[in-house]
Order: C-alpha cells, then structure tokens, then sequence
C-alpha cells in the first residue's frame, strides 16, 4: 500500500534517540565506545526487524504487484503466470465501464472532505479552543465516530438509508411505492449519501488536529493582535490561521489519505455498486474472492499506487527539504 | 442462492482497517499472522479412521442438520468425520487457497461450472469408483451435474432447491387471481395487481445477485437451455439478438418491480411479500427462511416462470445443487470413498432434510413422506425437469459474474433503454476474461 509511506517515519526516527541520548552525557569522542556490543545487537535488531518486516511485507509486495500488473493469473500455481504486456491496463482504460467513474469518485471523495468537514473540523476547534462550558463533553461526542470503526459506520448509515425502515425515508414518508428515494441505490444520490457518512467521521478528526494545533499557538501572539485591535475574525485571518501551517499540511496529507484508501465505508453500505465505485473496491472485487482476476487487479492497484505517488512525493520532497534547512 | 454469494452484512473490513491504520510495522506483524493462520487447512491427520470435512455451512440450522449426517455414518462405519466448519463467504473467498494449501479430505461445494473448474485445474480428485456404487440412487439430470468436463465424475450432490415465483395463496383467492402459464398472463397478471394498490413483483437487488435469477429464468424461457449454457459459458455473444430480446421482455416487467430495489436486501423485499404488500416473488425457495409463522409458511406457493417461446415451454428448471467434492490428495482416501458412498445415499439426505426442510433430496430416491406440501412441489418439479440450470453464478467464470455481470445488471436496472451500449461492453469484457484461461 502506497498509503503506508508516512507512516514510516516514526519507525525510522525511533532510532536515532538512544544514541543521542548516549551522545550528550558524556565526552563526544567517547561516543563509540560507550556503545557494547550488547547495545549494538540490540540496536541492530530494532532497526533490522523492523526494516525487513518493511521491506518483505511494503516494498516486495508492491513490487510483486506491480509485475503482477502485467500478467494474467487465476491464483492458482505460479506456472499459470502469463506475462500480458500492456493488455491489462488498455483493457481498463478503454472497457471497464467501472474504472473512469471509480477514479472521478476518488476525486469527488477528497474535494468533498476538503470543502465540507475540514472547515466545519476547524470550526468546532476554534469553538471548543474558546474554554466553552462543557467543552470536554463536545470535544468527545465530535470525536467519538472517528473512534468507531469504518464498519460499523457504513453499517449504522445503510440502517439509516434503508429504503423501507430507515429513518430518514420513515420520517419524510418516502417509504411508499411511488415516492421512494433509495439513498443506498440510486446513482446519482447513494455517493452523497455515503459522503455524509464519512463527513460526519473526518469532521471529528479535522477538529482534532486542529484542536492540537491551536493549543500550540503562542498565546502571546492573541493577545499582541488584540492590542493592535483586531477583532476576533481578523485575528483568526491574518495571526492564527497562519500559524497554523503545519497542521494544515497534516491536514491535507491525512485527507489525500483517507479519499485514497476510502473503502469499508462503502463496502458495507453498498459493495460499491453503480454510482459509488472507487478504485480500492475494483481491486478487492477482482482479487479477493473467488474471481482471482489477479493481474487484471494488480493493475488497477499500481494505477491507485501512481496515484498516491504523485500525491505524496511532492510533500515529502518538500518536508525533507525543510528538515535539511533546519 | 443466499448462500453463493458474498451477500449477508457480515463485516470483512475490520482486518483490513486495523492494518492500514496501525503503524507499520506492528500492525503489519499483528495482522500477517491471522493471514498465514487462514491459509492452512485443519488436521494432518493419516489416521485410517479419520475424514477431515472442510464445511461452508456455517448457518446453524444447516450445521446441525450436516453434522447429524456425519453422526449416522460414524456410527455405521466407525470411521470419525472431523469437521472444519468456516464461515460461509470466507469459505467461499478463500476457496481457491484453500483448496492449494492443505484442504481437509472432502469439502462442502456446488454443482455446474465452478466444480469443473476446480476439477480441470486439478485441485478436486475424480470419484468413478464411488459412483459405480451410487449411480443408482441420482436422476440422469443429477448424474449430468455432476461429471467434470473429461467425463469423469467429481461430485456427490445431496440436496437442491428449485427457483422459481412465489405467492400467497390467500392473496390469489382473494383478487380471485389465476396461475398465469404463459408470458401475457403474466403480464396481464402484473397489471392488475398493480391495479389492485398490490406491488406486483417484490425485489431487492442490494446484493446484485437477485437480479441475476431473473435473468436466468427469462434467457432458458426466451432462448432455450441449450442457448443459456453456451451463453454462460463464454460461446454465446452478448451482443446477439437474442439476449437483447432478453433484456426487452425484462424491460416489459421492469415497471412492475417494487421500487428502490437497488438499496432493498432480498430479506427485506421478502417481507413485503410476507406482509401480503407484494403479489409475486422471483427467488429460491429459501424465501421461506422468512416466513417464521408457520400459518403464514402454510400460504406460501410458487409456480414455475410462464412459459415465453413455445418452443422451450417450461422445461427448465434453476436448481442449484450442494454437495461434496474430495480435495487432490486426501489423506484417507478409503475413509473418503466409505463416506462419499454413504452421502449419496437416499438415507443421508433424508437425515439432512429431518434438520433443515427448506430444500429438498437431490436423490429420486429419497422418501418424500415426510415432505411439506411446497417441498412436495419443488420435488416434482425438478425431478420432471428436462435440463437443470445451478444459477449465473454458479454456471458460468465467478470472475466474470462477479465483475462484469453483477454490475452490468445492475446498470440495466437503473437504465433500461442503455441496453446496447451495456450489450457491447459486457461481449468486450467477457472476451478478454474468457480468453485469459
């Protein structure tokens, strides 16, 4: 999964601390010897393990994919491998009447999470930010559905959509034949229905980051703009949101993230049927299974890995750049 | 057919997100370990008086009815069948690892195009010897399921159940309804019910499969068995106009389909015709699994799909069948050979059909004395059936019904007059899948 780049960074900064911590004690030239042999096993090992798990479970299965893109294979014994060339991916871009669509719905999934609960998350910060009364209780009930797992969520919402005994189409009396709205069903409604799931998840979550971010603006800078006599939006325009920076970049990767590996939600709501098809669903569809499409799935996940790639690079160049100025 | 495919709201993700969300490395070593755990069979065990059973039927009602089966053989034979019972859909998914790492001896699997696949990839051994002996006791229709494509046989069916429509009889007499034989009955038949505040044929196609069954019944009614198998198996194109008539027939009833049915569970649509709001159901007879009043069960009848090209009648009959197949090497192979014999005898699946009555013996045999009056029906029906269908999942590449098929119909439910276009972009798809064998 291309997805699990960032999340190799703590793993690497995980080593240097010891022989930091080892380094500023004592003399500097000493710095060798105060390591044992002892210490040096052990570090060995917890850089190596890790690195080997890394490298066997993130870069050869990637990598296996990517071979795999261009062969067709039912799964079954290594000599039923056939190399296919390009056949895999004109076959997707020109037939697949699933994939085109499945791509735009990625798209609509991030700019969606971009414009609706990311503001609405940073809201709720700035609000719960303000020592409001109960603010703890708000802050709690806000984040409790990004602490519920994806599939119950999708399982809750479908529960809520169901066309006959749901609550929504039970309230507004279209549970009748005729007057029907079928949030789950129809294609031009069911994506902005399960949207409203997920918005209501990633609001939570926006509102968090946020909430940490705004702990660490330096209370001094409120009030030096409140002595200069800006009001409290201008504040928030042209000294908070500033500072902010870093948290938005998060923000910004963390929702990437989530418009890229969007999947159980709608897997359980509707298995991604018409109108809510998204790439990480085409691949589970041709690969898990009994289908074992499995070149034909390699190939739609190396076009979700292009994906991620071009998404990420960039921000990693740009954050490795920053820490090599520092 | 609720049990062939990946259908109830269990919850496969839960793994999945715990590792995309963990951390790295913990997570990915957390998770690898179930993986490589699932990949495995059960016992490895050579013990003459052991048979492993790998089962799929994993509801409660099925399992004890199974497992009362292996009760009577241990007691006969003295050989133990140890079963390894997993849940249905996973059993499903992971069949094709399963069946290339360590299978148990015998496992639970169906009739048609899936079992032949598994026997021509080598993965299932052949049973000759086991059906010399009980050759006797199966229909030819029967007998036809259950040989690979080299002839040789590699299944002993056990049970069956027939597709077909269902209704109340208490509404029949009520609107003074008639069974309609022919397509204009049947349509005449939807148009009064619609007239009468009833919805005239109930539907759920939440699970993509439903809408499948009915496409099964008007292709073998418009085309002919002979059509639908060629069809199913990659020959047909799609782009004949023959299916397209198919898909004009369907057209002609589509408006008469219960509304929202794209976001309906087959579960929930069954109730409507539980509540007496829906005059006719196009499904298997598990139906009755919904019916949990027996009054209500007692008003429960069907009638095979109207007969639409003369020349076919009603001569087909969707019936999916269950049973075994033995894995490529089992370990036990006379302990296999002693229970497979034994299966396919009318005895076992009179035992099965004591524990779970919502389907019937797959044996002509079978005392049918103790049958309810709808599995009396569907008895009769199936055995005087000239061709026997299993269902499109079950008859044709699950690549191709899965991803292609699936939401091809689905497509064409929202969309009716899109028919040619889906026509052409089913024929492109299904010839790169069918090419690639």
């Amino acid at each position: 999964m291309a997805t699990d780049t960032p999340t190799k960074s703590p793993e690497a900064a995980a080593v240097p601390p010891p022989r930091r911590a080892s380094g500023t004690g004592r003399d500097r030239r000493g710095h060798q010897r105060l390591l044992t042999r002892r210490d040096r096993i052990t570090l060995g090992l917890m850089a190596g393990v890790p690195t080997l798990l890394h490298v066997a479970l993130v870069w050869v299965t990637a990598l296996a994919s990517v071979l795999l893109a261009f062969t067709t294979w039912d799964g079954i014994g290594f000599d039923s491998i056939k190399w296919v060339g390009l056949r895999n991916f004109t076959q997707l871009f020109q037939d697949n009447p699933q994939f085109w669509p499945a791509v735009e719905h990625n798209v609509i999934w991030f700019v969606v999470l971009i414009l609706v609960p990311t503001p609405l998350g940073l809201f709720l910060a700035v609000q719960l930010d303000k020592r409001i009364r109960f603010s703890r209780v708000y802050q709690t009930a806000f984040f409790l559905p990004v602490v519920i797992s994806m599939a119950c969520i999708g399982f809750v919402w479908q529960l809520v959509y169901n066309p006959d005994t749901g609550l929504i189409n039970s309230i507004i009396g279209a549970n009748e034949p005729g007057h029907y709205i079928d949030w789950i069903g129809d294609p031009d409604l069911n994506l902005w229905a399960v949207l409203v799931a997920a918005s209501w998840r990633h609001t939570g979550y926006m509102m968090i980051l946020y909430l940490a971010g705004l702990k660490s603006v330096d209370p001094s800078l409120r009030e030096a703009s409140a002595l200069d006599g800006a009001d409290e939006w201008q504040t928030f325009r042209s000294v908070i949101f500033p500072t902010l920076r870093p948290t938005n970049t998060v923000v910004l990767v963390v929702t990437i993230i989530e418009a890229l590996r969007a999947f159980d939600l709608v897997f359980v709501f509707n298995k991604g049927a018409q109108g809510t098809e998204l790439l990480s669903i085409l691949v589970t569809n041709n690969i898990i299974g009994e289908s074992s499409r499995i070149g034909y799935g390699s190939a739609i996940a190396v076009v979700l890995l292009v994906i991620s790639l071009i998404v990420i690079i960039p921000y990693l160049i740009a954050t490795f750049r920053k820490e090599r100025r520092a | 057919m609720q049990p062939t495919s990946p259908t109830s709201p269990t919850f496969p993700s839960p793994a999945r997100r715990t590792l995309l969300r963990g951390i790295a490395g913990a997570a990915a070593l957390g998770a690898g370990v179930p993986l490589l755990s699932a990949c495995g069979g059960s016992g490895s065990s050579s013990d003459p008086k052991t048979v492993t059973l790998g089962s799929n039927q994993s509801d409660a009602v099925p399992k004890k009815a199974y497992g009362d089966i292996y009760t009577a053989f241990t007691q006969q034979s003295g050989i133990t069948v140890k079963v390894n019972t997993k849940d249905h859909n996973t059993f499903q998914e992971q069949i094709n690892s399963y069946l290339q790492g360590t299978p148990d001896d015998v496992f639970n699997w169906f009739a048609g195009y899936r079992m032949q696949f598994f026997a021509k990839k080598g993965l299932a051994s052949p049973i000759d010897d086991v059906w010399q002996k009980i050759a006797g006791n199966f229909p030819e229709a029967m007998r036809k399921l259950s040989k690979g494509e080299d002839g040789k046989y590699y299944f002993v069916p056990l049970t069956t159940y027939p597709w077909a429509v269902f209704y109340r009889k208490s509404v029949f007499r009520q609107h003074g309804y008639q069974v309609p034989t022919t397509w204009d009955a049947f349509v005449a038949l939807c148009k009064q019910m619609k007239k009468d505040g009833l919805v005239p044929i109930a539907f759920g196609d939440k699970d993509a499969w439903p809408a499948m069954g009915t496409f099964d019944q008007i292709n073998f009614r418009v085309n002919g068995y002979d059509f639908h198998v060629q069809l199913m198996a990659g020959k047909a194109s799609w782009t004949d106009a023959k299916v397209k008539a198919v898909f004009d027939h369907w057209s002609e009833i589509l408006p008469y389909h219960q509304d929202g049915f794209m976001g309906r569970t087959w579960q929930d649509a069954a109730q409507t015709l539980v509540a007496k709001k829906a005059g006719m159901y196009v499904l298997g007879s598990f139906v009755g699994q919904q019916f949990t009043n027996q009054a209500d069960l007692d008003d429960l009848d069907f009638f095979a799909f109207p007969e639409i090209n003369p020349a076919y009648g009603q001569e087909t009959v969707e019936a999916p069948t269950d049973g075994f197949m033995v894995s490529k090497s089992p370990k036990n192979h006379d302990g296999v050979v002693k229970l497979l014999e034994f299966l396919g005898t009318p005895a076992a699946e009179e035992i099965y059909l004591k524990g779970d009555p919502s389907v019937v013996a797959a044996s002509t045999n079978a005392s049918t004395a103790s049958y309810t009056p709808l599995q009396k029906k569907a008895f009769e029906m199936i055995s005087g059936a000239k061709s026997l269908t299993q269902f499109m999942d079950r008859d044709s590449r699950p690549d191709f019904t899965s991803t292609v098929m699936q939401p091809g119909l689905q497509k064409f439910l929202q969309n009716p007059k899109g028919v040619d276009g889906l026509l052409s972009s089913i024929e492109r798809q299904k010839k790169t899948i069918f090419a690639s064998e």
